[in-house]
């Protein structure tokens, strides 16, 4: 039985792939950061407010902000209209529209960024630049997100009202209720957590993006005043420089990536969190 | 006593399949009457065309006519929502919302436009001391109906359907998934709802209708064999079918 | 108007507008993009003056092909294991946590950790053998989930009536169990495809950017996503760029058919 021994310790080592993955991730991104951090001064990065590489001022709060405002504003859009979706999809949809649309969410989800920020430079910035005179914005950012996160939100919902016990409906129907109005005050809150869920990976979805956002946001590393003013995002700054950056500033950008790395580490354990509060 | 629910040659078809063939039944008020007959008789779809909860499935179509209080609740611009409050209905597995106790209870009061505290908290009291529930749950209205034990859920589910003041209660096999002594407390609270309530309960347990129930109507492939006084139905039959499954012959 | 009604009208809407959208973009980079193609972006090199867009093609085309060279085999691996050997435990729970995380990871932290690993720590530079490792990481936990999917999507009684006739484990998983969930596996990886097709953001800095076509795992690498990447930002070859979106839709749109079709196969699991 020595084949069977040999295989099973080679699929065992695959399966440990994942972890050594994340632990080599981890500690790169981290080995590189953390010097890079303390070399600048930790509150002069995360909080200085000038980024200004030629100068050798490496403050990300702008970028931090950026990044946080932008996809805040992208889940304002994108969660309702993804949610109200799921719900027609789930509850109301014929089967043939369904047919339809459930694939046409797949493919929304297909669509590679680079598309999505061709589509938003083209189409979505001069609408925006003639409704609010500002053509690249966080709120041109926010609306092109909203669309990328949308297949996320709409999927991941979706199947956790699909999960539900449909006699919750009938109890609801069977005390006169409306099934309009059964399915948003019964069937939406008992899916709460799944709905949450989608929402978190929605938010990991959005603080993550770059191309799209790149191409749409303006770039300025400053800290905004208005939705209307762009912003440059921490996945931004990233692709922005590293092309070209050399030294300190590189290692900046490096760091940069750890901070990013660190949110999303933290979006991941609240999904579990919701995750486990389910079971 | 006046009658409540009448129905006259009622006939469900899902698609092509027939599966109600032509049922005339009268339920008159203050009163429990059980269905009874093997599964897939059509009992519960019956049951569920008294309120119209069939009208969710998309390939149900109903003829003939069913009356309660001398209204055709088929007839075109019928009021649904009128009807379900009527007769309410408790369902085979509790299912309680995944809220609180509380509002479990006040959903069906908010539903029709209740929204004065006071008199929610008056409705729910009123429904789960009905229910014989109260006391159980009265220092935990606020957690969640999901930590009751099943018996509780569907005595909760009752206080619900009562919140609404029907006076109709339709029950699916309510006991089906409880345990005996549970069991015994729903069989109780029944007895004790009809003074107030037209009650119809579907059961799988003959002997649940013989200890409850005034009138029993048993069902066979989609036909109703016979309807009549619960004492009698089940020590002098008319119908040798009926006499076969109450002797348990088959089922 | 009653609230049921209004409840109604917003969730048709917004499912309307979701409808539209989508429609909006295919139709939009294809209405532009198609009259712009022409032969000259299909030539065998690039040079400034065709822009011609076939070597990203094929780099594209390696680039899926090397990526799943190795990351099918290892999540396919993992999967087996995770299905057929430990369902349970310390160990899965790790495993089952850190592929949910490198899922969450985002292309850009992706790209920056190639870029730091394989191209300057390991050696490789900008090169189509960093690109490809850097994807098959990315790539990973999705070939990991689909297959594990369709591995636990195979009923038990199959496997055990060929443990029963006295086969092997090994020989139970190769002829029984994989054969019964290829399509599913299948699928995920096609899925897999779609996702290195549209990648860019992971592949700038670790494939590089140079337009050629690459000569060896070594030599730098330019998707097509890379390539319609660098053709927007510069700005100056627009009609291109439109001519790559189309392309690229129409790409995403067969891979996306295609999994489809074959998951359909697989159970239904899509529908």
């Amino acid at each position: 039985m020595k084949k069977e021994r040999l295989f099973k310790v080679i699929f065992a080592t695959s399966a440990l792939f994942s972890v050594v993955a994340v632990g080599v991730i981890s500690i790169f991104l981290f080995a590189s950061a953390i010097p890079t951090i303390a070399e600048i001064g930790p509150l002069k990065f995360l909080l200085g407010t000038t980024w200004k590489p030629g100068s050798n001022l490496y403050g990300i709060l702008p970028m931090i902000l950026g990044s946080i405002v932008v996809t805040l504003i992208s889940i304002i859009i994108g969660v309702p209209l993804g949610i109200a979706t799921a719900l027609y999809l789930t509850f109301f949809a014929s089967n043939k529209v369904k047919k339809v649309m459930n694939p046409s969410v797949e493919l929304l989800a297909g669509i590679p960024s680079v598309v999505y920020g061709f589509f938003g430079l083209m189409v979505l910035v001069p609408i925006m630049r003639t409704v609010t005179g500002n053509g690249k914005s966080i709120l041109t950012a926010s609306i092109l997100l909203s669309v990328m996160i949308l297949p996320t939100i709409v999927t991941v919902s979706q199947s956790s009202l699909n999960a539900l016990d449909p006699a919750l409906l009938e109890g609801a129907l069977a005390l006169g209720d409306s099934k309009e109005r059964a399915v948003l005050r019964v069937m939406m809150p008992a899916a709460s957590s799944g709905i949450m869920s989608s929402v978190v990976l929605g938010i990991g979805r959005s603080i993550g993006e770059t191309m799209a956002v790149v191409m749409v946001a303006g770039n300025q590393p400053r800290i905004p005043s208005s939705l209307l003013e762009g912003a440059r995002t921490m996945t931004a700054n990233i692709v922005l420089e590293m092309g070209y950056a050399a030294d300190l500033h590189r290692e900046a950008l490096l760091a940069t990536g750890a901070v990013l790395f660190v949110f999303i580490l933290l979006i991941n354990l609240s999904f579990s969190l919701i995750r486990r509060k389910k079971k | 006593m006046s009658e409540k629910i009448k129905v006259e040659n009622l006939h469900l078809y899902y698609g092509e399949k027939e599966a109600l063939k032509g049922i005339d039944l009268s339920v008159k008020e203050n009163m429990i009457m059980s269905f009874i007959g093997p599964s897939g008789c059509g009992k519960s779809t019956f049951l569920r065309c008294l309120n119209r909860m069939n009208d969710l499935i998309p390939t149900c179509r109903i003829e003939g006519k069913v009356y309660y209080g001398g209204e055709d609740i088929y007839a075109d611009k019928y009021d649904v929502a009128r009807l379900r409050k009527n007769v309410g209905m408790v369902f085979q597995k509790p299912n309680p919302f995944p809220f609180s106790i509380f509002d479990n209870i006040a959903y069906g009061p908010r539903t029709h436009g209740i929204k004065n505290k006071v008199k929610l908290r008056e409705i729910v009291e009123k429904s789960l001391c009905e229910a014989g529930l109260f006391d159980e749950v009265k220092d935990r209205l606020n957690s969640s109906a999901l930590g009751l034990s099943g018996g509780q859920m569907q005595r909760l589910c009752i206080a619900r359907a009562l919140s609404v003041e029907p006076d109709v209660l339709l029950l699916d096999e309510p006991t089906s998934a409880l345990d005996p002594i549970s069991t015994e407390k729903i069989e109780e609270l029944l007895l004790k709802l009809k003074k107030d309530y037209t009650i119809v309960i579907v059961t799988h347990n003959m002997q649940q209708a013989l200890r409850i129930s005034d009138m029993t109507a048993f069902f066979l492939l989609g036909n109703m064999i016979e309807c009549d006084d619960t004492t009698k139905m089940f020590s002098s039959p008319t119908d040798k079918r009926t006499e076969d499954y109450i002797t348990g012959r088959f089922g | 108007m009653n609230s049921s009604k209004v409840i109604s009208i917003i969730l048709k809407v917004s499912a309307f507008i979701v409808m539209l959208i989508l429609v909006a973009i295919i139709g939009y980079v294809m209405i532009l993009g198609i009259p712009q193609l022409k032969l000259s972006l299909f030539q065998w090199k690039y040079t400034s003056d065709n822009v011609s867009m076939l070597p990203s093609i094929i780099n594209t085309i390696l680039m899926v092909v090397f990526s799943l060279l190795i990351a099918v085999p290892l999540g396919l691996g993992a999967a087996i294991f995770l299905t057929q050997y430990k369902r349970e435990g310390k160990i899965v729970k790790l495993i089952r946590m850190t592929s949910e995380t490198l899922s969450g990871i985002p292309s850009i932290v992706y790209g920056l950790f190639g870029n730091i690993f394989f191209a300057t720590f390991c050696g490789f530079g900008y090169s189509l053998l960093s690109g490809a490792l850097t994807m098959s990481i990315m790539v990973l936990p999705l070939i990991l989930r689909t297959s594990e999917e369709a591995l636990l999507a195979v009923p038990d009684a199959l496997a055990e009536g060929s443990l029963a006739l006295g086969a092997g484990k090994i020989r139970t998983i190769s002829a029984v169990l994989l054969p019964s969930a290829m399509p599913g596996i299948v699928s995920g990886v096609i899925l897999g495809m779609g996702r290195i097709l549209g990648e860019s953001a992971a592949l700038i800095y670790t494939a590089g950017t140079a337009a050629t076509m690459a000569s060896g795992l070594l030599s730098q690498a330019r998707t097509l996503s890379v390539h319609m990447y660098a053709l927007t930002s510069e700005g100056l070859h627009m009609e291109e760029a439109r001519a790559v979106a189309a392309v690229l839709m129409v790409l995403v749109l067969i891979v996306n058919f295609i999994s489809r079709k074959i998951g359909k196969k697989a159970g239904g699991k899509n529908e």
